[in-house]
C-alpha cells in the first residue's frame, strides 16, 4: 500500500506547494504505514532525488526527456496506471492549478473520492475524513470520504513544509498517455517569479492609490518583503495592473502568513479572496474602511506617507 | 454547435454564513440565492455571445437541484438560452453532481460544455474535471478566452506564470474564469421571454456515494484589530517580526 504524491513541475522547476504536500504525506504515512511515493511528470531542472529530505521515499519519474511549461491533461491517465500498479490507497495534489486540472480527472479514472482545497491531516479515527475549506474561506467543512481509494488537494500554505534529511530512489520511465485532440499553440509567461498562491507574503493595494503611476512604492515594499503583488478588482477593471494580480471573489484566492492591504476599503467580496490570510495588515486613511474589521494591525494613514516609511522601517531591521 | 452550460445556486455573497442542526446543515434562513458568479458572469455570458455570432448554436442550461433551484436557472435563462435542464436532486456532492451532468453530456451530444472553475460555496474546482474524466472528452481548465472558428475552439487557459493557447475540436469540457465575459444584466424583454422558455425536469442517475460532510465550523473570530500610529512604522515592523512572526 502506498501513498502517491504528485510532484507539480512548472517551467522545469519543482514548485514550493509540492514541498507541503509532501510534509503532509509524510505526517500521513507515519499514521498509516503506506509508503511514501512521488510522481514527477516531464523534465525537471531541480534535483529530484532530494526531495527525500521532505519524506519521499520513491520518486517516480515519467518521461524526462519531455520539456513543457504546464502539466497536460493526459498526465492524469498516467498517474491513474501508477495508482493502480502501487496500491496507493490515497493521492496527494496540491490545489494549484495543476492540481486543478489533474486531480479531477484522476479521481474520476480511478472511481476514488476526491475532497479539494484541503486544510488539515485526516482524522482517522472513524473511517477517513478531511476539513477543507468552504463558503470562500468563511467556515469549514469536515468531510468524510468512503471510497477505498481517495483524492486530496492540499490548500497552498496550509501545511508547514518539515525536512528531516534523506535521499529519495529515483525511478525513471516512459510516459505513456493516451493521445489527445488539445494541441498547445503557445505559452505567454506573464506573472512575476513569485506564484501568487505559493507567496508567504502578498502586498496589494487598491483604489486608494489613485493611478497606475503610483504602484512604484508598492512594489518597493513588495520587493523588501520578497512579496508577490496583487491588487483589488476595481484596480484590475481599469486596467491599473493585469488581471492575473486581481484577488478576491471573482479573483484568485490566496492564504499567505501575512497580507498587507493598502487603499483598499475591504467590499466582502474582496475578503472572500484573502481571508484565510495568517495575519492582515490594513494601511487606509478611512477609519470606517470595513476592511479594519478583518484586520489583525492596521494603520489610519496616507498611503502615500506611509508606505515609504515601511518600506524604510523594513530596510532598517534587515540591515541592522 | 450545441452548448451546455452547467449552472450552480448559490448563497448571495454578501449571506451571512452559519449552520443549523449540530452544524450539520447550511442555515438558509433569510439567504438571498443566486446563480453562481463564475457560472454566470463567465461561462454562460460567453456561450451567449458564441450563440450570438452564430444563431444556429443551440444552447442549453443545466443544474442539478429541486424545485427550489427553478428561480435560480430561469434568472440564467432570462440572459439567454433556449432551454433548460433541471435534473432533480439535492447537489450533495461534486461526484454526484458531476455523474448527473456526464450522464447527460453522454446522451445530448453536446459540443461544448462549459462550467465555471468553481462555485462560491463549496469552492471544490472539480466538477469539469470530473465530467471530463467520466465522458472520456479532452478537459481545458481556468480558461480565460475561447474564440470558435467552425468546429475548431481556441482557448487561453491560465498555467503557472503565464497563460497557454491550445485549440481543440469539438467536443470538449471547459471551466471558465474571469476574462472570459464581462457579466451582464438581464433586460426586462429577456426576464419576460425566460418566463416561457421550457425547462425539462429529468430524474437523476443512480450512483454510489463517493463522500458525507459530516460537520460545518465557524473560523475562530478575530480578536480585533490593533491600531498603530501612522508615524509609528516600527512598531508595526516590531510587532509583525516578534508577536506575529510573519516577517
Amino acid at each position: 500500500m502506498s501513498i502517491l504524491v504528485y510532484i507539480d513541475i512548472a517551467n522545469g522547476k519543482i514548485k514550493k506547494s509540492t514541498h507541503e504536500v509532501i510534509s503532509y504525506g509524510a505526517d500521513l504515512a507515519a499514521a498509516t504505514g503506506d509508503q511514501l511515493i512521488g510522481v514527477a511528470i516531464g523534465s525537471c531542472q531541480d534535483q529530484l532525488q532530494e526531495l527525500g529530505s521532505f519524506g519521499l521515499q520513491e520518486v517516480i519519474q515519467l518521461g524526462k526527456e519531455i520539456e513543457r511549461n504546464a502539466p497536460a491533461e493526459t498526465d492524469a491517465w498516467a498517474i491513474a496506471s501508477l495508482a493502480i500498479e502501487k496500491k496507493a490507497t490515497t493521492l496527494l495534489f496540491s490545489h494549484s492549478l495543476g492540481g486543478k486540472l489533474l486531480a479531477p480527472l484522476t479521481a474520476a479514472r480511478l472511481k476514488a473520492g476526491i475532497v479539494s482545497g484541503v486544510i488539515s491531516l485526516p482524522d482517522l479515527s472513524n473511517g477517513f475524513s478531511v476539513k477543507r475549506s468552504v463558503f470562500s474561506g468563511k467556515a469549514f467543512a469536515k468531510i468524510a470520504i468512503k471510497t477505498a481509494v481517495r483524492v486530496l488537494t492540499i490548500n497552498p500554505n496550509s501545511y508547514s513544509v518539515k525536512q528531516t534529511g534523506g535521499v529519495a530512489t529515483l525511478i525513471t520511465a516512459a510516459l505513456t498517455t493516451p493521445s489527445t485532440r488539445i494541441r498547445t499553440k503557445n505559452i505567454e509567461n506573464t506573472a512575476g517569479a513569485l506564484s501568487l498562491t505559493e507567496a508567504g507574503i502578498v502586498v496589494s493595494a487598491g483604489r486608494g492609490l489613485k493611478g497606475p503611476e503610483n504602484w512604484g512604492m508598492v512594489e518597493e515594499l513588495a520587493g523588501e518583503l520578497n512579496a508577490a503583488l496583487a491588487c483589488s478588482r476595481p484596480v484590475a477593471d481599469a486596467h491599473w495592473r493585469p488581471h492575473h494580480e486581481h484577488v478576491g471573489q471573482t479573483g484568485v484566492a490566496i492564504a499567505p502568513n501575512l497580507y498587507v492591504a493598502i487603499g483598499i476599503s475591504g467590499a466582502i467580496q474582496h475578503l472572500a479572496g484573502v481571508n484565510r490570510s495568517k495575519v492582515i495588515v490594513v494601511i487606509n486613511k478611512d477609519p470606517e474602511a470595513p476592511f479594519f474589521k478583518a484586520a489583525d494591525y492596521g494603520i489610519v494613514g496616507d498611503a502615500f506617507e506611509v508606505v515609504p516609511q515601511l518600506t524604510a522601517a523594513i530596510k532598517k531591521v534587515k540591515t541592522s | 454547435m450545441k452548448i451546455l452550460v452547467c449552472i450552480s445556486k448559490t448563497p448571495d455573497t454578501t449571506a451571512k454564513i452559519a449552520f443549523t442542526d449540530n452544524n450539520t446543515k447550511f442555515d438558509a434562513n433569510g439567504v438571498q440565492w443566486i446563480v453562481n458568479p463564475w457560472d454566470e458572469w463567465f461561462a454562460l455570458v460567453r456561450a451567449i455571445e458564441l450563440k450570438e455570432a452564430d444563431p444556429g448554436v443551440t444552447l442549453h442550461l443545466l443544474t442539478v437541484g429541486e424545485a427550489d433551484a427553478d428561480p435560480i436557472i430561469r434568472k440564467a435563462l432570462a440572459l439567454g438560452g433556449d432551454e433548460a435542464i433541471r435534473i432533480n436532486a439535492a447537489p450533495t456532492e461534486s461526484q454526484f453532481v458531476a455523474h448527473q451532468i456526464a450522464t447527460l453530456v453522454k446522451e445530448g451530444n453536446y459540443d461544448l460544455i462549459l462550467t465555471g472553475k468553481e462555485t462560491i460555496d463549496h469552492n471544490g474546482s472539480t466538477v469539469g474535471g470530473l465530467i471530463a474524466g467520466e465522458t472520456e472528452l479532452p478537459f481545458i481548465s481556468l480558461a480565460t478566452k475561447l474564440e470558435r472558428q467552425g468546429n475548431t475552439l481556441t482557448i487561453t487557459r491560465e498555467v503557472e506564470g503565464g497563460q497557454e493557447v491550445c485549440e481543440v475540436e469539438f467536443p470538449v469540457v471547459v471551466s471558465a474564469q474571469k476574462g472570459m465575459a464581462e457579466a451582464r444584466i438581464p433586460n426586462m424583454r429577456g426576464i419576460m421571454a425566460a418566463r416561457t422558455k421550457p425547462l425539462r425536469v429529468i430524474e437523476p442517475a443512480e450512483t454510489i456515494s463517493y463522500t458525507e460532510t459530516l460537520q460545518f465550523e465557524l473560523p475562530a473570530p478575530k480578536s480585533g484589530v490593533k491600531l498603530i500610529a501612522p508615524d509609528q512604522v516600527e512598531e508595526l515592523v516590531r510587532l509583525l517580526h516578534e508577536e506575529a512572526k510573519v516577517i
